[in-house]
């Protein structure tokens, strides 16, 4: 009976739905069909973005297994780099990335949130806006401008002055002696700086304004001065999104292509001192991919991308999360 | 009176507390000066070099041999706006329609999920879109092709543009979806004719934002469309490009190749500050208008 009821109600529900488009407005009629197929159609563009990710992978995957399986583990911690003997370790690349990586956020953090503080907490707004202009488009300008300045510009200024004086002064310290040739980890940590400086100092500032007024008051209110309240009440309010955009800088730094290969000198080696020549994970890529001979050397070279890939989604992935909790926490606050 | 002296107590701030108060904020416009004067170096040094080098025949001739005074970036500046064009002709209907996919409809884990990849995908290194379009193309035609550049240079706009177009559809008022939809209009139409025309500067800036990125764009072009002295407009065959033209004449050592590539320079940068000024004007005119 129930079963009856309820095959008389579908197809009382067909009918209805066939008589309204048959009979129904005109601008009903295909409506929910071509509806549902845009749906579909955009879902399908969405889709594309995370199957454009999983291609990624699966290529790089495919494009470094014969090193995969030749070297295993150990290409991590190899220090061997010889495309004579085929035998390949990815150890002097991965320091040579975390080195320089080091040095840039050495440098950028403190400058980048000092940057952010200004825009935020001391400047007028007309100063704001036109100098958060300028650190933007110090962002927008490519790498290999960057290179070249640092060829040209920042490795004979780094010879023959910075070395010196930190040798002079530093010396004792294995960090800083030795020659400098120019090029070499201390240049391309210093150029790193400068092109990760207006990330921190963009994101910082935009999590900075995103701390409520009220947190500020407050603390001007019991008597606090101007650098105590945004030492002690501001900056940890933005605590999480800073660590973001420290951690987002990280991840330019570590892909950074071509301005590290310009100035970082490309020798394959982990010298104690700053002033030797290094090589980074991506800077071995541009240098050596188009000249690699052999499928083992080239399935090598695309292990190392596949490495650095993963290691900055990683970290990507992380800034986000910090970044999108801070934006959530916020929004909660007001 | 010691109601007073208490009342009055906290006002009292201490010299030391006064001092780090001047010495830290000092830091900080210290620390924004050094900012800019880097950026005013680079610039400045860019903008002199360049300017030295560059002339008429930079844009209007082939490169020469070495020792030969004169040639230009013809093949590089070609190549680009042919490689950035069908890069373009890629991404721009992918990441779009992703925008809208977002936007309109992206409620849910998926979409968080599409968002979350997308915003990752932004970040990759330029190095990475190479290798992939390297294993992707030149692997299997085995040659270096524009075409496999192209795809390189689409990797890293589309997240770039799905990224503004999600937001700039996003901004379109909610009353004017509601009276397209009350008119009878379908959701698609309204979506397709209505929502994206209101957001077009926005969406464009987008665009153009991800154009300015891949046309100075070095990395991912170095190992798939690689480099090419003649002028070609043959999507299957190695192009040249003005970013990887400027690193091949940065690295070799003759001083005419060396002033070329500051020649080069200056006209990226150029490139960049041109449509970072213009975003910037377009975005600001949006604000006001909406406002």
């Amino acid at each position: 009976m129930a079963a009856n009821l309820d095959a008389i109600r579908a197809q009382t529900q067909m009918l209805g739905q066939r008589t309204l488009r048959r009979w129904g407005p005109p601008a009903l009629q295909g409506w929910t069909n071509l509806d549902a197929l845009f749906r579909k159609a955009c879902t399908v563009f969405g889709l594309a973005i995370v199957g454009l990710l999983v291609f990624i992978v699966a290529e790089l995957v495919r494009g470094s297994a014969p090193s995969l399986l030749r070297f295993g583990s150990s290409f991590v911690v190899d220090k061997l780099w010889d495309p004579v003997t085929e035998r390949f370790g990815a150890a002097t690349f991965i320091y040579g990335t975390v080195v320089s990586s080091a040095i840039a956020l050495l440098i950028a953090v403190p400058l980048g949130v000092g940057v952010a503080i200004f825009l935020v907490e001391m400047a007028p707004r007309q100063v704001s806006v036109t100098v958060g202009f300028l650190v933007e488009l110090l962002a927008a300008i490519p790498s290999i401008v960057y290179g070249l300045w640092g060829l040209f510009v920042l490795a004979p200024i780094v010879r023959d002055h910075l070395a010196p004086a930190l040798r002079a002064t530093l010396g004792f310290i294995p960090l800083f002696s030795g020659p400098s040739f120019g090029v070499g980890m201390l240049t391309a940590g210093l150029i790193l700086s400068i092109m990760i400086l207006p990330f921190i100092a963009a994101v910082s500032r935009d999590v900075l304004a995103a701390v409520p007024q009220a947190q500020r008051e407050g603390s001007l209110a019991v008597g606090a001065t101007k650098w105590e309240t945004i030492w002690q009440v501001v900056i940890p309010y933005g605590r999480a999104g800073i660590g973001g955009a420290i951690i987002l800088a990280l991840g330019r730094a570590l892909g950074e292509t071509m301005a590290a290969t310009m100035v970082i000198g490309n020798t394959p080696q982990i010298a104690a001192s700053l002033f030797q020549p290094g090589y980074t994970m991506a800077s071995v890529i541009a240098n050596e991919y188009s000249e690699a001979s052999g499928p083992l050397y080239l399935s090598a070279l695309t292990e190392v991308g596949l490495l650095l890939f993963v290691v900055t989604f990683a970290v990507n992935g992380c800034a986000r999360v910090l970044i999108w909790r801070m934006a959530r926490g916020a929004g909660r606050h007001e | 009176m010691t109601a007073t002296a208490a009342r009055s107590a906290p006002l009292v701030i201490s010299a030391r507390r006064k001092a780090s108060n001047v010495v830290m904020l000092g830091l900080c416009v210290v620390a924004t000066t050094a900012a800019l004067a880097v950026l005013a170096w680079i610039f400045g040094y860019v903008l002199v070099q360049g300017g030295r080098f560059v002339s008429l025949s930079f844009f209007t001739r082939l490169p020469v041999p070495v020792g030969e005074s004169g040639g230009g970036f013809l093949n590089a500046l070609v190549g680009t706006g042919i490689m950035v064009g069908v890069a373009s002709a890629i991404s721009i209907p992918v990441g779009i329609f992703a925008g809208i996919y977002l936007s309109e409809f992206g409620t849910g884990w998926f979409a968080g999920m599409v968002r979350f990849v997308n915003d990752t995908l932004n970040a990759t290194p330029s190095i990475v879109a190479g290798l992939f379009a390297y294993t992707l193309i030149v692997l299997q035609t085995r040659r270096f092709s524009a075409f496999a550049g192209s795809v390189a240079l689409a990797v890293l706009m589309i997240p770039t543009i799905t990224r503004t177009a999600e937001e700039m559809i996003r901004l379109v008022p909610r009353p004017l979806r509601e009276a397209a939809l009350a008119l009878g209009i379908p959701e698609w139409r309204m979506t397709l004719q209505i929502v994206l025309p209101a957001a077009a500067s926005g969406v464009i800036t987008g665009v153009m934002l991800a154009v300015a990125r891949v046309s100075g764009e070095t990395a991912a072009l170095l190992f798939t469309a690689f480099n090419n002295r003649f002028l070609s407009a043959a999507l299957d065959e190695p192009m040249s490009s003005v970013p990887v033209q400027v690193y091949t004449y940065a690295i070799a050592p003759y001083d005419d190749w060396h002033h070329q590539a500051w020649a080069g320079a200056l006209v990226l940068v150029t490139l960049v500050a041109v449509f970072s000024a213009a975003v910037r004007i377009a975005t600001r005119n949006r604000h006001r208008s909406l406002g």
